[in-house]
């Protein structure tokens, strides 16, 4: 005997007219035929909304970018859909979880093993600054191994937080410029990291 | 007959006689104290004897205690009869300057680990282990995290505030912060020499370019 359905039986129609966001064109100079415009801003307009992110999730923020990946809390949407577990085909790290000090050199490891350009996401207290986990086995945040991009608070933040965090990196890359990687500025950060 | 403490006790005596003390029961677990160089024969009476046959070690750890001299350390055996469902625990004293004190590898292969672990923490050398390093910290690490002179908190951090962990005094109430005007913290705590921790790499705080999110 089948039971009745109960849930959804009125559903709400989605209301699409006007409701799509699509991304902005760059600036630039327009006319018959042609576009010009800066390349750092075709490239990060381009990088920016197609994000392969590395999971590196040990402990209970992971249980939340999960959540953030599921369909509620879709995190495909902005472009993130193809997880990548292995280091060399990714752009951004995302650390999640609490990161003991054995696992310090791992995580620069799997850092130095991504190509340029690559950003580092810290979600979560504990790979922000150790977390309630002030002890003599937690490292008091990834920071310590490898440089972070965008910190995200919360114990665990909420996936609409990882999401804003997301989101700040799609502004930092979006607006990176093409000389950053190669600038004294960014040599200087690598070299105070032990990372040629 | 089931096997009850006072039968245990008794077959202890008989054999050890007055070398075992500190018999007591608490929520009844008999538990007592044996001198170090007898651990292994102790352990091995309880293993072989066929009404005993405490085949099973539960657990092996340490506990500091940092007030009694020559005897800091006790490194405290679980034993469980798995057939008549009896535990037992003793413990074993040794001074922190020496803590020697037999393996039991050879009588409990679960004893591997649990030595190293508890030499991890503590710094007790298991004499015979066949391979007694770090098995849970980092292997660099100079010291011995869960004795009692070592300090709780990583060392490492300059930005924790002694007062508001209940370490020092309130800062004067006009200095403290808000809110909407959080305080300047002028004194950075810095760590002593030779600090415990991973070696730091040294940060760049204001290259990174990044926000809050």
């Amino acid at each position: 005997m089948t039971r009745p359905v109960r849930f959804n039986i009125h559903p709400i129609k989605a209301d699409v007219k006007d409701n799509i966001s699509l991304a902005n064109m760059p600036e630039g100079f327009t006319g018959e035929g042609f576009f010009t415009t800066k390349l750092s801003d075709v490239v990060g307009l381009a990088r920016k909304n197609s994000i392969w992110p590395m999971p590196f999730a040990t402990s209970c923020c992971g249980i939340e970018f999960m959540a953030t990946m599921a369909s509620h809390y879709d995190m495909a949407r902005f472009g993130a859909e193809r997880l990548g577990f292995s280091p060399r085909q990714c752009d951004l790290l995302m650390v999640m979880g609490t990161i003991a000090k054995k696992m310090g050199p791992i995580v620069k490891q799997v850092y130095l093993q991504m190509a340029e350009p690559r950003w580092v996401l810290a979600v979560g207290a504990c790979a922000s600054s150790g977390g309630i986990f002030d002890t003599y086995s937690v490292l008091q945040g990834i920071d310590q191994v490898v440089p972070v991009d965008v910190y995200v608070p919360g114990c665990p933040p909420r996936p609409e937080a990882i999401l804003d965090g997301f989101m700040r990196i799609q502004d930092l890359v979006g607006q990176e410029s093409v000389r950053r990687r190669n600038s004294e500025q960014y040599k200087g950060l690598l070299q105070s990291y032990g990372i040629q | 007959m089931a096997l009850t403490n006072e039968t245990i006790k008794d077959r202890l005596i008989t054999k050890f006689g007055e070398q075992l003390s500190h018999f007591e029961e608490p929520y009844g677990l008999l538990t007592f104290e044996a001198p170090k160089d007898l651990n292994l024969k102790v352990m091995q009476f309880l293993f072989d004897e066929e009404e005993l046959r405490f085949q099973f070690l539960t657990d092996l750890t340490a506990v500091h205690y940092p007030d009694q001299q020559g005897r800091e350390l006790a490194v405290v055996y679980h034993l469980h009869n798995l057939a008549d469902n009896v535990r037992l625990r003793f413990k074993v004293f040794t001074s922190s300057e020496k803590p020697d004190v037999f393996t039991a590898t050879q009588i409990y292969s679960s004893a591997n680990w649990m030595e190293r672990e508890t030499y991890d923490f503590f710094g007790v050398n298991f004499v015979g282990h066949p391979n007694l390093k770090r098995i849970l910290n980092v292997d660099e690490m100079e010291y011995f995290p869960l004795r009692k002179e070592f300090p709780l908190e990583d060392q490492t951090r300059i930005d924790k505030d002694d007062a508001m962990f209940g370490r020092g005094p309130l800062p004067p109430a006009a200095n403290r912060g808000t809110i909407e005007t959080p305080r300047q913290d002028s004194e950075a705590r810095v760590p002593a020499s030779g600090t415990p921790g991973v070696a730091e790499e040294p940060k760049a705080t204001t290259e990174e370019d990044g926000a809050q999110a």
